[in-house]
């Protein structure tokens, strides 16, 4: 199976390839009429990508539930270890690269119908092609520096797409941001490899995964554990890394739902699921990852609570959802995080897809608009979609999140009780404080999840009549514009208006974003307004990721039923039995994906707490946004705890003003001492000028004599 | 197979003559047509040379070894190795561009003769310092560079030519004549100019205090010429007064001479010394990488920042990694320097074409004179900046990539003698470097392809020219070649670089 899942990336690779010529040729030729080549668009876009998931379905159960699998072919000699090209098939890596391929060709398909009206859909398509190429290659790549190279290529190609409207300063800033925030941290997860490679005299995998288990967590594996979560921080969006991901949200919509859901994010939780023993044996990274973890999980979870916009929700939502995975690593909940991965990658693109079909329907992603419009009745499919993502967000039992997060809480649980079988096959288990500390962080992510998931969902179709709380902008922008229907009679308290005011410049900035997004899709909102809720390309992802949301939980039901697919953490096959003698690399696998009593107990709690927040706050004062509850937390919240603002007082701004100094200091010192010699240099200069007669021969003869008489001299005066 | 190096140095000596002999104003006309002819011609020789090369052995093919000057041992002996193999074809191929682009960009300053003319002269000197086995003969090829370049440079080129032009040989020449004496001490006492004798004896013949004494002579010389911070000055005001093809030359190929000098005769023939010296050069390298990253960057946030300006300064950061590898002194550090070399003669070379051509379009290299939203104005031109960009940024994939991540691989561990904990952190440092380069090259393609939707006032931009396509092209896919399949280089060097360094 491996050598299949060898050639798996190259079909998006190809498409990629045939795209991106059609798009050169086509270029500049777009006013006048469309070529051939353009008409078979769609299909070099759609058709590759869909073989490529077929395929990773194929290697899935090919490899079924046995050891490890590898191909590869050399592919340079460094002069040190060799480079290979090859497949690593183990379960984990069947398993992701099945969700790559399933999420990819929805986006593929949905884009057909919500991109086709844009010139640079062929170039648009390209990119994400390449982009699933790069993620694919992440997911079987048997060598380390061979990841890399898709790592990074992914991180060029959301730089392309984020900034597909270019147009618009925001896409422009976004773009730039997400790349070098992820290039920053990407810069110690590459030492990290050589680091790793280093200690195991190679860059592949299998054999760095056993120097890490027989040598254990120090040296070369320490210090390459610890630099690789530079690059899942800034890939995976956590703290101090994270502000690239919310701004993201400049791009269109379905490469949000790419990159959220089985791309680019992904790929960090991945990595560390991947490398699982490399961090398993070095305590400190483990620490390092859970106070990350955590941190983000709450902080991202309040963001996502206070936002106003859809599309920036559901991006702190994200973040906080990719930190409950990385804790559960942390806290040695490997097929944990995998599960909750899988889960969140499913109800995640189902959750922009439908964001998408919303925002293009209203012409806005604003959710206090939104909540006017009645969506429920004209969006029916989009509506019990979401309804269906908004619940597994939530953790709502029977859908896919209930289960995934509570075999997190399980796994912290079970952690910082050390009630699992504690003897492992290298004797370690992650500290018990780490599983106190995730316990508590994913219980309390998960009441506010189910909060701000409430909240969103009565946003979108909520059944309140309006009055919502609204800022000062807003108001007068709506007295300025008597065309639009007057909508409410309130009149703000003067409270309000004060707290309003304060609120005054953020919203202006949303203002400014959303207007642009309004105006863009404008037209092809009025297109579409008599016609039905949103052509079939469109709808049918969203179907299609709504009963795998319903049903995928179940997965975790069976015991061990997932956990022996996805095998042992270094690739091994899983051994049901050994697990319960305790002789696995990570203790309790099987038992967490099924939901203990005591953990489901607590996260059903804190979903109804989160519930009853909400409902408390409605009733508190109805008809406003239930986000009031948030008190003097909203306005931090809603700016994301100014992570930019120190993001820019501590790198981007030192780094400005270091580069000025520089560019003064090579005109006026460094250059300036070759200046002060002024003296010598003319008097050369003269010298020279007197013989430049242009005779090139001249110049010859005068280097070779010159040569000749420092040789001759040299040769005598021995 | 001798006879084909040698037909590569004579095929262009012949044509100037034929330049020079024919009369005046009847070849004026034909002139840039007979320097591609002549061009198109070496290459068609390297690339045969490279058919016939035997991959699978080590040492020098190829050999022409005549007596030059007997008294003093020294001969005129050409050969070509896996070392020098990529240089040699990295250097007809950006010669053949430059004659072909020329034909249809000749620039202004002077006749298209004596521009033809001093083209080819450069394109001997250049292969000839690829292809001599011979220190002397190295060091005469090594100064024949010069004088076409500092010509090119001081009558085609821009405002300000002259003294950049004399700012820019002063210094190298400078730096040679440094070489030279060093060149000298090694003669004093092993006896003989012969690379590969040297390399197989010197560390025998060479007492210490010499050999210490030398390669620093040496190494001076290499470390401007590559250029090392901060003896790089010459560099920015050079390839800011330089026309299109000087431009691309002397970043493509001439910058790569320093390099070729360190790996091919200062670590291999004084290995006793190089240990001294290795972690100056490996610490100038990484100052050179920030260093020349945050120029950039002041640049690029200037209204009238240049872009010619910003490329040179790009290139003291990247061959700031190359001297990391060096100075790594292993086998890995060696082959990351040879390829992040030619990657960087590819990918800065398509960078000074495009420069060039916008230069031809706007009239200035300056930022602000650009403008902007070339996506929408001249998107295959700006589609190519954007490919350009990625290239030098080091984007998996393409031939930047490679030798910087190795080059980082090998200071990470170096060579035996060297502390592992300092090169750390100057492997770090430099690791930092690359989120520089990417942030300056970004904020280009920002301030340059991207930008607001179309206004009235907006000048129009030729899209990209035939002439441009076919001139580029090659740079594009072996750009995308080397990326994508890096044992193309790796493979030719690795086994001639171990070889080498089997005494270091």
């Amino acid at each position: 199976m491996s050598t299949l899942a060898l050639w798996i990336p190259l079909l998006p690779l190809l498409s990629a390839a045939a795209l991106a010529a059609i798009s050169l040729a086509d270029r500049g030729r777009a006013q006048n009429g469309r070529s051939r080549a353009r008409a078979a668009v769609p299909a070099l876009a759609v058709l590759p990508i869909a073989a490529a998931a077929v395929l990773t379905f194929v290697v899935l159960f090919g490899h079924g539930t046995g050891a490890a699998t590898e191909s590869r072919i050399r592919y340079a000699a460094t002069g040190g270890p060799e480079l290979w090209l090859g497949a690593r098939v183990d379960g984990l890596a069947a398993l992701i690269a099945v969700l790559v391929g399933v999420v990819a060709t929805a986006v593929q398909l949905y884009s057909v119908s919500y991109m086709a009206h844009e010139e640079r859909y062929t170039s648009y398509s390209a990119l994400i092609s390449l982009f699933t190429a790069a993620m694919l290659v992440v997911v079987y790549s048997t060598d380390l520096l061979v990841l890399l190279v898709g790592w990074e290529i992914m991180g060029a190609c959301s730089y392309f797409l984020i900034g597909h409207h270019w147009e618009r300063p925001e896409a422009r800033s976004a773009s730039v941001k997400a790349f070098l925030v992820t290039k920053f941290g990407d810069a110690p997860f590459l030492l990290g490899i050589l680091f790793l490679a280093h200690g195991a005299g190679t860059f592949r995998i299998q054999p760095i995964l056993q120097h890490a288990i027989q040598q254990g967590g120090h040296g070369y594996t320490a210090a390459g554990a610890i630099l690789l979560i530079g690059g899942v921080m800034g890939k995976s969006a956590q703290v101090p890394l994270q502000t690239w991901l919310p701004d993201a949200m400049a791009g269109p919509t379905p490469i949000s739902a790419l990159i959220h859901a089985a791309t680019m994010v992904a790929a960090g939780v991945y990595v560390v699921a991947r490398l699982y023993p490399v961090f398993l044996v070095t305590p400190a990274a483990l620490w390092i990852l859970a106070i990350s973890a955590t941190l983000t999980a709450v902080t991202a979870a309040l963001s996502a609570f206070a936002q106003r916009d859809l599309k920036r929700i559901l991006a702190y939502s994200t973040v906080s959802q990719l930190a409950l995975m990385v804790a559960a690593l942390a806290a040695g909940g490997r097929d944990a995080a995998v599960f909750h991965l899988m889960s969140h990658g499913g109800f995640k693109a189902l959750l922009f897809l439908g964001a998408g079909v919303i925002i293009h329907k209203a012409g806005t992603g604003d959710v206090d608009e939104l909540n006017t419009q009645g969506l429920r009745r004209k969006l029916p499919v989009t509506f019990v979609t979401m309804t269906i993502g908004l619940a597994a967000l939530a953790g709502f039992p029977p859908f896919s999140g209930f289960f995934s997060k509570e075999s997190i809480a399980g796994a912290a649980y079970e952690t910082a009780t050390h009630s699992g079988p504690t003897k492992s096959l290298i004797g370690i288990t992650p500290p018990a404080g780490i599983g106190w500390l995730v316990l508590v962080a994913t219980l309390l992510t998960g009441f506010l999840t189910a909060a701000y998931a409430l909240r969103t969902w009565w946003m979108l179709f909520g059944p309140l009549e309006r009055g919502w709380f609204r800022s000062a902008v807003e108001i007068s922008q709506r007295q300025l514009k008597p065309s639009e229907p007057a909508q409410e009679a309130e009149t703000p308290t003067a409270a309000e208006v004060a707290a309003a005011s304060e609120w005054a410049l953020e919203a202006l900035v949303a203002e400014s974003i959303r207007e642009q997004d309004a105006a863009a899709e404008e037209a092809a909102a009025k297109a579409r307004a008599g016609r039905p809720e949103a052509p079939r390309a469109e709808l049918l992802p969203l179907v299609v990721l709504a009963a795998v949301t319903t049903v995928f939980g179940f997965v975790g039901l069976n015991l061990g039923w997932f956990a022996s697919w996805l095998g042992d953490a270094d690739g091994g096959a899983y051994r049901a039995s050994a697990a319960k003698a305790g002789k696995l690399i990570q203790p309790a696998a099987a038992y967490h994906l099924a939901p203990a009593l005591l953990s489901t107990v607590l996260a059903l709690i804190a979903l109804a707490l989160g519930f009853g927040v909400v409902f408390a706050a409605a009733r508190a004062k109805p008809g406003a946004d239930p986000n009031h509850v948030l008190g003097f937390l909203r306005k931090p919240a809603f700016l994301g705890f100014r992570a930019d603002d120190l993001q820019d007082a501590v790198v981007v701004r030192p780094i400005q003003v270091a580069a000025d100094t520089v560019g003064f200091l090579d005109t006026e010192v460094v250059d300036g001492y070759v200046r002060g010699s002024g003296h010598a240099a003319r008097l050369l200069g003269e010298g020279l000028r007197r013989i430049q007669t242009g005779n090139v021969q001249l110049y010859l003869t005068g280097v070779l004599t010159g040569v000749v008489v420092i040789a001759a001299a040299l040769g005598f005066g021995r | 197979m001798g006879a084909l190096l040698l037909a590569m140095l004579l095929v262009p000596f012949a044509t100037i003559a034929v330049l020079y002999l024919m009369p005046r104003d009847r070849v004026e006309p034909l002139a840039s047509r007979l320097g591609f002819y002549a061009g198109a011609v070496v290459l068609v020789l390297a690339v045969a040379f490279a058919c016939a090369f035997d991959y699978t052995k080590t040492g020098y093919q190829g050999s022409v070894n005549w007596n030059w000057i007997p008294a003093l041992h020294i001969r005129f002996h050409l050969g070509v190795d896996g070392i020098s193999l990529p240089l040699v074809l990295l250097t007809v191929l950006l010669s053949v561009l430059c004659f072909f682009y020329s034909i249809r960009h000749m620039p202004e300053g002077g006749s298209q003769r004596a521009y033809t003319a001093l083209l080819l002269l450069l394109e001997i000197g250049m292969l000839g310092t690829f292809l001599a086995a011979d220190l002397i003969l190295f060091f005469v090829f090594f100064e024949i560079v010069l004088l076409p370049m500092w010509a090119l440079i001081a009558y085609w080129g821009a405002d300000g030519a002259k003294a950049a032009a004399n700012k820019f040989i002063l210094y190298t020449l400078l730096g040679s004549a440094v070489m030279v004496v060093g060149f000298l001490v090694v003669y004093a006492y092993a006896d003989s100019f012969d690379m590969a004798w040297l390399t197989a004896h010197a560390r025998g013949d060479v007492p210490k205090g010499a050999a210490l004494t030398a390669f620093a002579l040496i190494a001076l010389g290499f470390a401007v010429k590559t250029p090392m911070f901060p003896l790089h000055t010459w560099l920015p005001d050079a390839h800011t007064a330089a026309p299109t093809t000087g431009s691309v030359l002397l970043a493509g190929v001439l910058l790569k001479m320093g390099t070729y000098g360190f790996v091919r005769i200062a670590v291999p023939i004084l290995p006793q010394a190089a240990p001294t010296y290795a972690p100056a050069l490996a610490a100038f390298g990484v100052v050179g990488v920030i260093y020349g990253s945050l120029a950039c960057l002041s640049i690029a946030r200037k209204p009238d920042g240049d872009l010619k300006r910003l490329i040179a300064y790009s290139s003291i950061g990247h061959m700031g990694f190359v001297l990391l590898g060096i100075g790594s002194l292993t086998t890995v550090g060696m082959n990351a320097a040879l390829f992040a070399s030619v990657a960087h003669g590819l990918i800065t070379g398509l960078l000074f074409f495009l420069v060039g051509g916008l230069k031809v379009r706007v009239h200035s290299a300056k930022l602000d004179d650009i403008g902007r939203a070339l996506y929408r104005r001249a998107p295959k031109y700006a589609a190519l900046i954007a490919f350009a960009a990625m290239a030098s940024l080091g984007l998996p994939g393409l031939a930047g990539f490679w030798g910087e991540v190795l080059a980082l691989f090998s200071a990470t561990k170096p060579g035996s003698g060297l502390t592992q904990g300092s090169y750390i952190a100057m492997a770090s440092i430099a690791a930092l470097g690359l989120v520089l380069t990417a942030t300056y090259l970004l904020a280009v393609v920002r301030r340059v392809c991207m930008g607001p939707a179309a206004t009235q006032s907006e000048e129009p931009v030729t899209e990209l020219t035939a002439v441009e396509t076919a001139t580029w092209t090659p740079l594009v896919l072996l750009t995308l070649a080397a990326g994508l399949w890096p044992a193309l280089l790796l493979g030719i060097t690795n086994p001639a670089v171990r070889v080498l360094m089997k005494g270091v």
